[in-house]
């Protein structure tokens, strides 16, 4: 499914590593300042499937478009400067700059989204801002993660696991800020193998299994149908 | 921070009274002159460390900026009878514009292909100053009349080359100082440890590399006129393979990963090649023990080396009562 009012929306994408074919016609829609929940077990596409948003892989067939206007094709910094933003699987900062640093080398563009703006969301990386961001814990680097992304300015944002190896006082910390990112009006993708967290955050629910969409619908529909999601996802 | 800054201030305080002071510590000509090549092959290393400390690109062709400026200047001055300041300028501007297509050249691989491909152009260059005798006078090289005087100053005295030598080695420490500390230099050294999130934020990695090839062309080749000024003379052996290779190992030995590495390393070998082989037959193979013992004992060079054994050195000391806890790692060196 794809739509022109879509903040993002995919369709009948195929996206290939090498000759393994890994998405097969991949298509939803995300609906301006609303958060997507993408949900599926480990391997059936879900970082792939950003990681073609984003443009790190070409896909060889169907189109994504952001705002009505096609991005499929173009190269990564393109995307980004389009207002894509990525916060990528495994936090991935810049362990060897310090964390204004890090903030700074992701500016981008005018919006509301400034180093004082991420450290006021973030206190914790204020008092670390001259810190390098390898010697952050797991919990700064993944809020490191997000202000990194929200540097440039993003009618879009991708969180690929934000939840990944962190405490589970962390893991509600990152739950609420993403919260109220999406609350100001904030489009997200949201890929998470917290399926829990996630349904308390999602409007909508896409659910993928080996490379192909086998559920989309609003959060409340996912939450009725549990033997869907025990049968996709394993866990609920 | 205001603390950090003002330790920063007095550091470059410190080491401009220490240049200053030098050619009255030093004394006798040779070794003001020894001071002089340590100043330019410091300013080369310093240059080839824009790519390798901050971008994460070896060249082992780094030479032929050093050659191309020096041959240039020379030239223009000897044979097209320009005067020393406009064949400086010129000399400075093909030095860089040869990077900037090096650079489009270079940059089309990363890693083993980069080396190789920047190995090959200094070796063009070197083959191009050795057999196109009409224009570079081939093994003979060229001669330069006189150093030129700067704003009125003779340079012809050892001390006055020194003087003239350590004002532009300052201004370029000072240059790659800012551009470390500037989201330029973050962005560099962000293409180094992950291109692909760099590209991720909007960057244009290849961009960023190219900018920094060429900044490391334009300082290359100022380390060239200064080399042509201080010899009165320049032949293939400025750009040749040993001399790109030496300026690579500056930077190895010293450590890439800070300012001041590539200096100290430009001394160490400068000094061994100088003022030890007076001494020891068998410099060379100090320098390969030098070398070695650098590899086993400070992988990443001398001075993260010898920081690294500080910082061990101090945390074994008894703590004091009452004492302030250890400072976070915060106000690294930045690599340039």
């Amino acid at each position: 499914m794809a739509s022109d009012a879509a903040a993002l929306s995919l369709s009948g994408v195929d996206s290939f590593y090498g000759d393994s074919h890994v998405l097969h016609g991949v298509g939803f829609a995300l609906r301006p300042g609303r958060l997507l929940a993408l949900l599926g077990r480990n391997g059936a596409g879900k970082t792939t499937c950003l990681a073609t948003i984003m443009g790190f892989l070409r896909p060889r067939r169907g189109e994504i478009r952001l705002y009505g206007e096609r991005i499929s094709g173009l190269s990564p910094e393109a995307i980004c400067r389009r207002g894509v933003g990525l916060v990528p699987q495994g936090r991935r900062v810049f362990r060897s700059l310090t964390v204004r640093e890090n903030l700074a080398v992701a500016a981008r563009g005018r919006g509301p989204w400034t180093v004082e703006r991420v450290f006021e969301l973030f206190p914790r990386l204020r008092e670390r801002h001259g810190q390098l961001a390898g010697s952050l814990s797991g919990g700064e680097q993944q809020m490191l993660a997000i202000g990194r992304a929200l540097m440039g300015n993003p009618r879009v944002l991708l969180m690929d696991e934000p939840s990944e190896g962190l405490a589970p006082q962390i893991v509600a910390e990152v739950g609420r800020i993403i919260g109220r990112l999406n609350a100001e009006g904030l489009s997200i993708v949201l890929v998470e193998q917290n399926v829990k967290m996630t349904l308390g955050l999602a409007h909508d629910v896409v659910i993928i299994n080996t490379g192909a969409v086998v559920f989309e619908g609003p959060v409340e529909e996912a939450r009725r149908d549990e033997a869907r999601l025990a049968q996709h996802l394993g866990v609920f | 921070m205001r603390r950090e800054a003002a330790g920063a201030a007095v550091r470059g305080g410190l080491a401009l009274l220490g240049l200053a002071l030098l050619p009255w510590v030093l004394g006798g000509d040779f070794y003001v002159n020894l001071a002089s090549q340590v100043l330019i092959y410091a300013l080369l290393a310093l240059s080839l460390n824009l790519l390798i400390g901050a971008a994460g690109l070896t060249s082992l062709g780094h030479a032929a900026y050093l050659g191309i400026a020096a041959y240039a200047a020379a030239w223009l001055t000897g044979n097209a009878g320009f005067g020393a300041l406009p064949a400086a300028l010129a000399a400075l501007a093909i030095g860089t514009a040869s990077a900037a297509v090096f650079g489009v050249l270079a940059l089309r691989a990363s890693g083993l292909g980069f080396l190789m491909i920047t190995l090959a152009l200094g070796q063009i260059v070197w083959g191009v100053a050795y057999r196109w005798v009409s224009l570079t006078g081939g093994d003979n090289g060229i001669r330069l009349a006189d150093r030129p005087a700067v704003l009125g100053f003779d340079l012809g005295t050892p001390v006055a080359f020194y003087y003239f030598a350590a004002a532009v080695f300052a201004l370029a420490f000072l240059f790659l100082r800012r551009l470390a500390l500037s989201p330029l230099g973050a962005c560099l050294r962000g293409t180094k440890e992950q291109p692909r999130r760099m590209a991720m934020l909007g960057h244009h990695v290849w961009m960023l590399r190219w900018i920094a090839f060429v900044l490391a062309g334009f300082w290359g080749s100022v380390a060239g006129l200064l080399y042509l000024y201080y010899h009165k003379f320049v032949s293939p052996q400025a750009l040749s393979l040993q001399q790109s290779a030496e300026a690579l190992l500056m930077v190895l030995l010293g450590g890439s990963s800070t300012l001041a590495g590539p200096v100290v390393g430009a001394a160490v070998i400068t000094l061994v090649k100088n003022l030890v082989s007076s001494y020891v037959d068998r410099w060379l193979t100090l320098l390969g023990v030098i070398f070695v013992a650098v590899v086993v004992f400070m992988p990443q060079g001398i001075v993260p080396g010898l920081a690294g054994l500080l910082r061990r050195l101090r945390a074994l000391r008894p703590e004091r009562a009452g004492a302030a806890p250890p400072r976070a790692a915060a106000g690294h060196e930045a690599a340039p």
